[in-house]
């Protein structure tokens, strides 16, 4: 199974491993990104090119399930408007033991990191700006090669 | 040849567009070319295609490098690096 979404609305982690955890596998891991409250942000704001950002989610998800030989994996990302201590993003993956699951997953939020086309706006003080890409972003996604 | 365009995140805000549909004369080739001809067109392009290590590109909603060819009717896509997860 392999279930992908971006959506401006919120999300539902029970929901989502609900569906992994009916596959029959004996292992779901997953993965929850955060906005984070730190340096004083107010507002994250992600833009995002559809069409290409969901066929990008999907060829990741195909490329971890036959690599890893998943019962399933879900990859739902929101887009908007969002808030310090919002879900941004959901990976979850099921296999039939823990390591592949594990494994899987990590490989996902990774590689959705530097070949997703996401792009995050950060309010501070009433400004905004440009979230740069980052250098450790790139390295991560790489050692999967 | 008529290709659509499409900008996003600071270089969509640089050029004031996310989206246009433009016709290139034969000498646009490659993405290069394509960021060539652009740059041409105005301070906003200039300003957005300054510094082409914070570019990169799309053709057919599919990344490419610069060197890639684009093809009449298609879709050439340029943003900054991608931030997301």
């Amino acid at each position: 199974m392999i279930a992908v979404s971006v959506q401006r609305e919120p999300f539902s982690v029970d929901a989502a491993l609900a569906l992994l955890e009916a596959l029959g596998g004996g292992a779901v891991a997953s993965f929850v990104g955060l906005v984070r409250a730190d340096d004083g942000v107010e507002q994250l704001a992600l833009e995002h090119y559809p069409g290409m950002t969901e066929a990008a989610l999907r060829r990741l998800a195909e490329e971890a399930r036959d690599r890893w030989s998943l019962a399933g994996a879900t990859i739902i990302h929101r887009v908007g408007p969002m808030h310090p201590g919002d879900r941004i993003v959901l990976v979850a993956t099921c296999a039939p033991h823990r390591k592949d699951a594990l494994e899987s997953c990590a490989y996902l939020i990774d590689r959705l990191k530097t070949d997703a086309p996401f792009w995050k706006r950060e309010t501070r003080g009433g400004e905004q700006s440009w979230v740069e890409a980052r250098a450790s972003d790139e390295e991560a996604a790489e050692k999967w090669n | 040849m008529p290709l659509t365009i499409l900008y996003f995140a600071w270089v969509r805000e640089r050029i004031g567009a996310g989206e246009e549909e433009v016709q290139t004369p034969s000498s646009v080739r490659t993405v290069a070319d394509l960021i060539d001809w652009l740059s041409r067109r105005g301070d906003g392009y200039r300003a957005a295609f300054e510094d082409l290590s914070r570019i990169r590109a799309a053709v057919d909603q599919q990344f490419v490098p610069f060197d890639a060819p684009i093809v009449g009717g298609g879709e050439v896509a340029f943003f900054p690096p991608v931030t997301g997860g």
